[in-house]
């Protein structure tokens, strides 16, 4: 019973030190970028920049070149192709066009380059056993530099995010904010999709950020909140999915919607019981002043 | 080989598979088209793409249970639709909610396509579900397309006066005692018969181009809701077509001579054509500089003039 909770091999084989590296990595990574991607409503440009980023990662393959080249330079057209295209509102429109094309050209180079099908599945859904140590410096690099900069613009990343008027009213540029924010996106991603998947990437950037700012009262406990529930959940899908050999992306995303809904529900019952307070208290004051008139 | 030679070659119509493809290309693109204008004036294209991507898992489902794919895909398509229309109802809450459902819908394809290959030993299976492709569709299918194209009609035919209503302007509609939950929700039956129905045929990356692409463009066109409906069915028929001519001519293309993915030429083409309008409808703004009053009124009165 003990074996089976905690196979041999968990902590000590190389492979799986790689893998709980560059999982706590691309945790940290998702979790301060998902914060910003919470706090916009930019569900759909976390899930389409990673996704995009897989067409990349496709032509790559083809042209004999290193995945990670393709993944990085497509998640960074993708994202400048959203910025270039979303503006006057029409974000989610630009964000659908900019993907389908990019997923387009994915289609065309798997079908004209043969790429081997459990590569093309790794690349969708992650591949936990297949990460180098020399993945584990870029995750780590590329996750280190998205925080620093995310430390360095944390108030105009936050004030512009919240209200786009009153960060312009006082003087900063919001399409270099925009700008800032894609492209955060876009190292994130590129950092994400070789261990989570194309997939399922965006599930660690949203999950972890709305259970945390449904939870913190303010924003930094939010970020911090969200750093922490995206390592728990990453840790135990590691180790749930080294036990039972699923994908790694599956219980992401399940842990996402579980921690999402624990918070949604926690929520509703509360305002439900204090309504239902305060409406007793209400009532008690109109019976009281009744009596009294 | 003439131009003429590209946009009709020869054989085109003598191709059983190419006429199928004529067929349910053009009955998907229509609903779509229709469907996919309200998607944008409601501002949801990010469930619309995310209902075809749901279809995957759908499918994946009913390859291990060994039932017919539709029946996935509807089941996967109508329980995220509910879950989302459920978790998201007030509009600041849509957005994650949308992306929760459909990262733990890909996480569960994820399991079924792994769970696939590992028990049937085939691993071709998870980018045929991915990636479908119009020519791969069976002749049998026209019937149920057709049939399930016209319920999505009927349907939004039924519901279109409250909808456009509570789309453009909800609180009016809710003091008219238009109930824009309700609203909402039939609309979201609709889009899910309308998208999953595509996601099944033509694959779930076409299903969204031809979901957002035609009406993105139509209504940058047309700010009257009609117009940009019958105009958005002439961009998706039209760019279906030439994305089947397309894709037909380039079985003589190099590298390989077996033909490029259609999806390649119709999201392209799609992408395109959004670029130019954008840009045109850009130059005509600044032509149209002197009279700037105009144009800074144009934001505020932008939702009031689909009336």
């Amino acid at each position: 019973m003990w074996h089976l909770l905690w196979p041999s091999g968990l902590l000590s084989f190389s492979f799986m030190q790689n893998a709980w590296m560059a999982g706590s990595a691309v945790a940290v990574v998702s979790a301060v970028v998902g914060f910003f991607v919470v706090l916009r409503g930019a569900s759909f440009v976390a899930h389409a920049v990673p996704r995009g980023s897989f067409a990349g990662a496709a032509g790559a393959v083809l042209m004999g070149q290193s995945s990670l080249l393709g993944l990085g330079l497509f998640a960074l057209l993708s994202s400048l192709g959203i910025a270039l295209l979303g503006r006057r509102r029409r974000g989610a429109v630009a964000t659908a066009l900019v993907l389908v094309a990019a997923l387009g050209l994915g289609d065309l180079f798997l079908s004209i380059g043969n790429v081997y099908a459990p590569e093309v599945f790794a690349l969708l859904f992650g591949q936990v056993v297949g990460i180098s140590r020399a993945d584990v410096y870029f995750v780590g690099s590329l996750a280190l530099a998205v925080v620093l900069v995310v430390a360095w613009l944390y108030r105009p990343l936050l004030m512009h995010s919240v209200s786009a008027e009153v960060a312009e009213v006082r003087g900063l540029r919001p399409v270099l904010l925009d700008g800032i924010f894609l492209l955060l996106v876009a190292a994130a991603a590129t950092a994400t999709v070789p261990v989570v998947g194309a997939l399922l990437a965006f599930s660690l950037m949203v999950g972890p950020a709305a259970a945390a700012s449904l939870l913190a009262k303010r924003p930094s406990t939010a970020v911090f909140l969200s750093i922490a529930l995206a390592l728990v959940s990453v840790w135990i899908s590691l180790w749930l999915a080294y036990i039972t050999s699923w994908p790694i992306g599956f219980y992401v995303s399940a842990w996402s919607l579980v921690a999402y809904l624990a918070v949604r529900l926690g929520q509703a019952s509360r305002r439900g019981r204090t309504t239902l307070a305060q409406s007793d208290g209400a009532l008690k004051t109109t019976t009281r002043g009744n009596f009294s008139g | 080989m003439g131009f003429w030679h590209v946009l009709w070659p020869t054989g085109l119509f003598s191709n059983a598979a190419v006429v199928t493809a004529f067929r349910i290309g053009s009955a998907v693109a229509v609903v779509n088209a229709v469907v996919g204008v309200f998607v944008v004036i409601r501002g949801q294209a990010f469930s619309g793409h995310a209902l075809g991507d749901v279809g995957a898992t759908g499918a994946a489902g009913a390859y291990l249970a060994g039932i017919t794919a539709l029946w996935g895909f509807l089941a996967a398509g109508f329980s995220s639709g509910m879950a989302i229309e459920s978790l998201g109802h007030r509009v600041r809450e849509r957005d994650v909610a949308t992306g929760v459902v459909l990262a733990f819908m890909l996480g569960l394809s994820a399991l079924f396509l792994y769970l696939i290959s590992a028990l049937t030993e085939t691993s071709g299976a998870p980018i045929a579900i991915l990636f479908g492709s119009l020519f791969t569709v069976a002749p049998g299918m026209t019937g149920y397309v057709l049939g399930l194209s016209l319920s999505a009609l009927l349907l939004l035919g039924i519901i279109f006066r409250p909808l456009l209503f509570s789309s453009v302007t909800p609180d009016v509609a809710r003091v008219r005692g238009v109930s824009p939950r309700l609203v909402g929700l039939l609309f979201m039956v609709s889009l899910v018969v309308a998208v999953e129905e595509s996601a099944l045929v033509v694959g779930a990356l076409l299903s969204t181009a031809l979901l957002i692409g035609p009406a993105a463009i139509a209504t940058k066109l047309s700010r009257q809701p009609l117009t940009s409906m019958a105009l958005a069915m002439a961009i998706g028929v039209f760019t279906t077509w030439l994305g089947i001519i397309l894709a037909y001519d380039s079985f003589l293309w190099p590298p390989l001579n077996r033909g490029w993915p259609i999806s390649f030429f119709i999201t392209s083409l799609m992408l395109l054509s959004y670029l130019t309008v954008q840009i045109a409808s850009g130059r005509q703004r600044r032509s149209n500089a002197a009279t700037a009053l105009t144009d800074f009124g144009n934001l505020s009165t932008e939702r009031e003039a689909w009336w």
